[in-house]
């Protein structure tokens, strides 16, 4: 167990000495700041905007804009998630990092597993903090607050976890650019499938909806974020709720439990293919 | 016990073969030097043996377990020839990175007399980032020492090092053997191979085309005798032809001052036995 804990803090320590934890940081400083910025004027305005029948504005503004950050918090988690994890298998054998830790008496399962808890230790809290930071500049600006405070934000973190065990089964097959370009076009085709089944909801066409729900399954990132959209306005009903649906970055779709266990299921099979493979990757 | 034993061993990547059939031993305390063209298998044998590699056929297995196993990772030690630690590391949480990983309860001592036995210690607190090749490259041997490995896998461990260096590692492969750590060395330096195995095993395409002793792999290459009118080379005679040809000699009234038998250095044994390949 002592092994283990070593490489997660090895895992820890190299991720907060990479400049991108530092890039990305500062990416959020400047997001919040003008998260900050968007919030006041928004909210600062609203008393003037006469909103169609139905629709409570001050609810439509605030899930709307709050939406929006937990689309940065994803992709910026996603970004750090990403990079720390795109070079763990062939990109640190191929600069010589790897054999020393390998030749351990440690386990390949152990050692992976744990470079898996050195990122979500690093990328969990962080998209946390982003999360519960946004969702505080938007109450103390607009007075609004999601109907779910913590579900949804441990859905966006789960999904970052997911995207990093993605990276780092990637990481086992491709060069550390590669598996970085692939995950990033992953995680983007489930955006685009979001956005589809937006399209989809607003024409009422179910064909396209059916698509990017089982396009949704397949990435179940793009999943846990439609139901974390959702869950922030779960108690919001009538045209207010459908066009909020539409949402700011893809649907607003509550999965619930099904989408949740799914998610859990996929990291099993995706952890299980890494290892597997991992375990018979010649280095 | 046999500390490596490697039987019938092949590799091979996609349709070449790496390894074909190497069969190959180091006994308890015995320092074992592998010799071979560049793509001879060298490098991959030892990764086998370490686990790193997969053995398409054959067997090995280090102190009686199977290579790669934990049992036999806890047995060894390995320096692979492209190795690199964390920039940000000193060399002293360096070893203790290893020491963690490896298990090992030697504390601050240990790491103490693996920095005093690379000549490092003056550099304990100094980051990798800011150690030259040779220091990281001793610091790798010292790496590969944590824990006392029955078994140590070098591979090219001097091949950064200026000639200090190497004697250090050299006095310091002799020091080893006598504490009965056995000591699997894969290098292209003959005469540091020369000067430190017990035995040499040359690998070419994959297969030992060559093992033994220095002295069962050099060859007689004649007797040279100094006499008063200068030097003579018998090349065909043998070690047992050398008292006949000085009786014959002095026979004839010359005065001998020195007599040589003559045996080709393992320089000429590993170019006889890879017939002048390079890669």
């Amino acid at each position: 167990m002592t092994a283990v804990w070593t490489i997660v803090r090895y895992g820890l320590e190299e991720a907060l000495r990479r400049k991108v934890f530092a890039v990305v940081l500062l990416l959020t400083l400047g997001f919040l700041g003008l998260f900050w910025l968007g919030n006041h004027y928004a909210f600062r305005d609203l008393s003037g905007v006469q909103p169609p029948a139905g629709i409570d504005a001050r609810t439509f503004a605030g899930s709307f804009i709050f939406g929006l950050a937990m689309f940065a918090t994803l992709f910026l988690g996603v970004v750090l998630a990403i990079f720390l994890t795109i070079g763990v298998v062939r990109g640190d054998a191929e600069r010589g990092l790897l054999q020393p830790l390998v030749v351990r008496p440690i386990g390949r399962s152990s050692l992976l597993a744990a470079r898996f808890l050195g990122t979500v230790g690093v990328c969990v809290p962080y998209v946390l903090a982003v999360y519960f930071a946004s969702m505080g500049i938007t109450g103390s600006a607009g007075h609004w607050w999601p109907d779910r405070i913590v579900t949804p934000g441990l859905e966006l973190a789960a999904a970052v976890a997911l995207v990093a065990a993605l990276s780092l089964l990637g990481s086992v097959f491709l060069t550390a650019t590669a598996n970085g370009i692939a995950i990033f076009m992953v995680f983007g085709a489930g955006l685009v499938a979001g956005l589809l089944g937006t399209i989809g909801h607003a024409l009422s066409s179910h064909t396209l909806e059916r698509a990017a729900k089982i396009a949704a399954y397949v990435i179940p990132v793009e999943a846990l974020y439609q139901d974390a959209l959702g869950q922030i306005t779960a108690d919001t009903h009538g045209v207010t709720r459908f066009v909020l649906e539409l949402g700011p970055f893809g649907g607003a779709y509550i999965g619930g439990t099904p989408v949740r266990l799914w998610a859990v299921a996929y990291l099993g099979i995706v952890a299980a293919v890494a290892l597997t493979a991992f375990a018979r990757r010649d280095l | 016990m046999t500390a490596l034993a490697v039987s019938g061993l092949a590799k091979r990547y996609g349709r070449v073969d790496a390894l074909r059939g190497v069969d190959l031993e180091v006994g308890e305390g015995e320092l074992v030097g592998l010799l071979g063209p560049n793509g001879a298998g060298k490098s991959t044998l030892v990764k086998v043996a370490c686990g790193l590699v997969r053995a398409s056929a054959g067997a090995a297995s280090v102190c009686g377990a199977p290579a790669g196993s934990r049992d036999a990772l806890r047995s060894m030690g390995y320096l692979a020839e492209l190795f690199r630690f964390p920039g940000w590391y000193s060399a002293d949480e360096v070893l203790q990175l290893h020491q963690r990983l490896s298990g090992s309860t030697g504390g601050e001592a240990e790491r103490t007399q693996l920095l005093e036995l690379v000549a490092l210690r003056d550099a304990r607190d100094r980051r990798v980032e800011a150690m030259s090749k040779g220091m990281q490259q001793r610091l790798g041997i010292a790496q590969a020492l944590v824990g006392e490995p029955r078994l140590l896998l070098l591979d090219e461990p001097t091949s950064a090092l200026d000639p200090v260096g190497r004697r250090t590692v050299r006095e310091l492969l002799e020091s080893l053997r006598g504490r009965g750590t056995s000591v699997l060395l894969n290098s292209h330096l003959l005469s540091e191979v020369e000067l430190v195995c017990d035995r040499v095993a040359i690998l070419l395409d994959g297969a030992v085309v060559a093992a033994g002793t220095p002295a069962e792999l050099a060859q007689a290459r004649g007797v040279e005798i100094e006499t008063d009118e200068g030097k003579r080379v018998y090349e065909d005679a043998r070690r047992e032809d050398a008292p006949r040809l000085v009786a014959e000699l002095v026979a004839a009234g010359r005065k001998i001052y020195a007599v040589s038998v003559r045996t080709s250095t393992l320089e000429e044994v590993y170019l006889d036995a890879v017939g002048g390949e390079t890669s």
